[in-house]
This record gives C-alpha cells, sequence and structure tokens, in this order.
C-alpha cells in the first residue's frame, strides 16, 4: 500500500468510526481504537494517540455549539476537571507499566460496557430539591432552558462525582478515549444534574480531559502525523456527518446494529489481549 | 435581583467567546492538518512508517520547539503535528481564558480552580515524560 491509499483507507475508517460515534453516543475515539488495532494491525501506542487527538477535535466542534446554548454548567465542569486531568496523568502514566495485552483487554471491556450502557433507556432518577453545603458553597446551582422557559437546579454528590470523573480520567489518559459515558454516569446519577445538563458538560469536559493526555502521549511519541493526520480528519467529518443524520432520522434500529459491531470489535479486542 | 441579572450576563458572553474560540481552534487545526497531509503524501509516495511496531516519534516531532522547527521548515509531518499541537492548545486556551473570566468576576475560588488545572495540562505538555 503506498502513502495515498494507506491515508485515504485510514481516512475513511475514520470516517465510519466518526459517524458510528456520533450515532451511538459512544464517540469517536473508543470506535477507531478497535479499528485500527484489530482491522489495520496498529500497534497499539499509535493507536490510541491517534485516536486521543481526534477525541479533542469532535468534542471541542461540538462543545462549540452546545455552550452557547447554555445547558452546560461551566462551574462544575471546571471544578470536575481537576479530578479528570489528574486521572488523565495517571492513566497515561500507567501505559508504562502495563502490558499492551493487558491493556487491550480493558479497552474491551471499557467497550462492551459503554455499548451496554448507550443501550439501555435513560430513566432519570428524580428531581433534587435540597441545596447541598458543598455545591452551594461552589456555587454550583444552576438554570438551563426547557420548554417553559428557564429553570433552576440544584447540585449535590460532590465527592462521589469528583472520585468517579477520576476513574473517567484515567481510563481517557490510559486508552485514548473521551469516556464520556463515565462523565455522564457521574454527573446524572451522583450530582443529580439534569440529563442534557450532564451530557453537554460532559462533553465540554472531555476535550480539556483529552488534551491533559495528549500532552503526555505527544512527549513520548505515541502520536504520528501519518497516522493521526487521516484519523482526525475522518472522526471530525464522521461525527459532524452522523450528528446531522442524529438531528433528522430516527435511528433506533441503526443504533442497534451498530452497536453489536461495536461488541464484536470489542469481544476481539479481549481475545487479542487473552491470546 | 440586579446583580444575578448582571451575573448571567457576564456568563453568557463569557460563553459566547468560548464556543467562538474552540470552533476557532478546530477550523485552524483541521487546515493546518490538511496542509501537511498534502504535503505529505505527495514528498512521501511510499509509507515511512510501519505501525504495527512502536517505535516512539523522533524528537523534533515530540517537542513544542521541534515542532515549530519543522512546522515553520515546511515539512509535511511538521505542519500536521503543529495543526495537532493547536488541536491540544485549544482547550487549554480554553480554560486559560476562564482563569480570566473568574478574574473579572472576582470568583476567587473559582480562579483557584481553574490555575490548578492550567497547571496540570502545562505540565503535561512541557514536562519531563520518560
Amino acid at each position: 500500500m503506498n502513502t495515498l491509499e494507506f491515508t485515504a483507507v485510514i481516512g475513511l475508517g475514520g470516517l465510519v468510526a466518526g459517524f458510528l460515534g456520533a450515532l451511538t453516543g459512544l464517540g469517536g475515539g473508543v470506535v477507531i481504537v478497535p479499528l485500527l488495532a484489530v482491522v489495520f494491525g496498529v500497534d497499539i501506542h499509535y493507536a490510541i494517540g491517534a485516536a486521543l487527538v481526534s477525541v479533542i477535535a469532535t468534542s471541542s466542534g461540538a462543545a462549540a455549539a452546545y455552550v452557547r446554548e447554555g445547558y452546560s454548567n461551566v462551574r462544575v465542569g471546571m471544578f470536575l476537571e481537576i479530578a479528570t486531568t489528574v486521572g488523565a496523568l495517571v492513566g497515561a502514566a500507567l501505559i508504562l507499566h502495563l502490558r499492551v495485552s493487558i491493556i487491550s483487554i480493558i479497552f474491551g471491556v471499557v467497550l462492551l460496557c459503554s455499548a451496554y450502557a448507550s443501550l439501555t433507556e435513560h430513566t432519570h432518577s428524580g428531581a433534587n430539591d435540597g441545596r447541598d453545603p458543598i455545591a452551594t458553597w461552589l456555587k454550583m446551582d444552576s438554570t438551563y432552558p426547557t420548554a417553559n422557559g428557564m429553570e433552576s437546579y440544584h447540585v449535590r454528590g460532590v465527592p462521589q462525582g469528583f472520585v468517579l470523573m477520576f476513574v473517567a480520567g484515567v481510563l481517557s489518559g490510559l486508552l485514548g478515549i473521551g469516556s464520556g459515558a463515565v462523565k455522564v454516569l457521574a454527573m446524572d446519577r451522583a450530582m443529580k444534574l439534569p440529563f442534557k445538563v450532564s451530557t453537554t458538560t460532559s462533553n465540554f469536559m472531555i476535550g480539556v480531559t483529552a488534551a491533559a493526555g495528549a500532552g503526555v502521549y505527544l512527549r513520548r511519541g505515541y502520536i504520528d502525523p501519518g497516522l493521526a493526520m487521516p484519523v482526525m480528519l475522518g472522526v471530525l467529518a464522521g461525527s459532524l456527518i452522523g450528528a446531522r443524520v442524529l438531528a433528522v432520522a430516527k435511528v433506533k434500529v441503526l443504533r442497534l446494529v451498530f452497536s453489536g459491531v461495536i461488541a464484536v470489535l470489542a469481544a476481539e479486542m479481549i481475545y487479542n489481549g487473552l491470546k | 435581583m440586579e446583580a444575578t441579572i448582571e451575573r448571567e450576563n457576564a456568563e453568557k458572553r463569557m460563553d459566547d467567546i468560548m464556543g467562538r474560540l474552540l470552533r476557532t481552534g478546530v477550523i485552524l487545526a483541521a487546515v493546518f492538518v490538511l496542509a501537511g497531509g498534502v504535503v505529505h503524501v505527495a514528498r512521501h509516495p511510499q509509507p515511512v512508517t510501519d505501525y504495527r511496531v512502536f517505535h516512539g516519534e523522533p524528537e523534533e516531532l515530540r517537542t513544542v520547539p521541534g515542532i515549530i522547527h519543522e512546522a515553520l521548515a515546511l515539512h509535511g509531518r511538521g505542519l500536521i503535528q503543529f495543526g495537532l499541537l493547536i488541536l491540544i492548545a485549544t482547550p487549554i486556551a480554553r480554560v486559560a481564558f476562564s482563569v480570566v473570566a473568574f478574574l473579572h468576576q472576582r470568583d476567587w475560588t473559582y480562579v483557584v480552580v481553574t490555575l490548578i488545572v492550567l497547571s496540570l495540562l502545562f505540565y503535561s505538555l512541557l514536562g519531563a515524560h520518560t
């Protein structure tokens, strides 16, 4: 394969990964790593390096739109970013101490869990009326736009959210992914933020978490320009198309099929790790 | 009440600028990566890296001064790496902007919070990671 063919094939793979990532809500990074590692036989260090860079691109692109709509809670995001960035640095340091087979198995398990979580219907955990002393001190209570105008909400469970965010950061730095699923879990379940606020604030945070990991990856030489170029451009384009499709089409069946494909990739990664 | 409205207006403005900052960063990064990609593909018809085995990038594509040097020399890989550096710098710029915005609001707690995040990000990009 010459350079042009290689670039085109990987770019197309990135496009598909970005598209699937947007439709399933898993994010492009988590789909491109197994695609590169399992289908193209790319070493996992190069794969996660290219993936994490594309995560920054898609999350910053999406956050640019969300942040102006007034859903995301900047204070909650900024405070929890302390946990995710420390976690990302710890995760990136862990790579040096774990065998590739172990990283591959962890990746497969995380991917399977995220695919499962994205398929289960979201049930809201109920309104939260009381004030929480820590959240009040950190001025986290805020408002968000709803069909009935601006509605105010309270935040709670800051310590639990902080711990979960640390875990999300470790996974992000270790696996080159955005770990949006864990971030939403922390804010939606533990901190009782409205769902729309959780998802947009998570998106807002993913870029900063990924930047913390990507800095270390760059310094260690995991980010190869020849590979990251088609991956980043492909995933970015694919996720933009995916977001458009998501806005106009009913994609329930498609999501089910795609999650199946992703589950197969995840199983393959676990199998390769165990081999 | 007036203070609340003022705070909300200030936050709205802050959100607007942040949104624009993120969008500009991503577009700029994509332009450099694409331009570098064209140069790279044109100059190296045969692949330069075997991705099946990890051997790491050369020093000049791993450090901020090295990448800037390579990009100024208009090397394809240097230009791509420079675009990726802009991409990594975009969220960092957003956090730096938040420090200023919280300073402006005299919200000292969050000035400290954002400064902690900012120093962690600088440590990641500039610290020694071996």
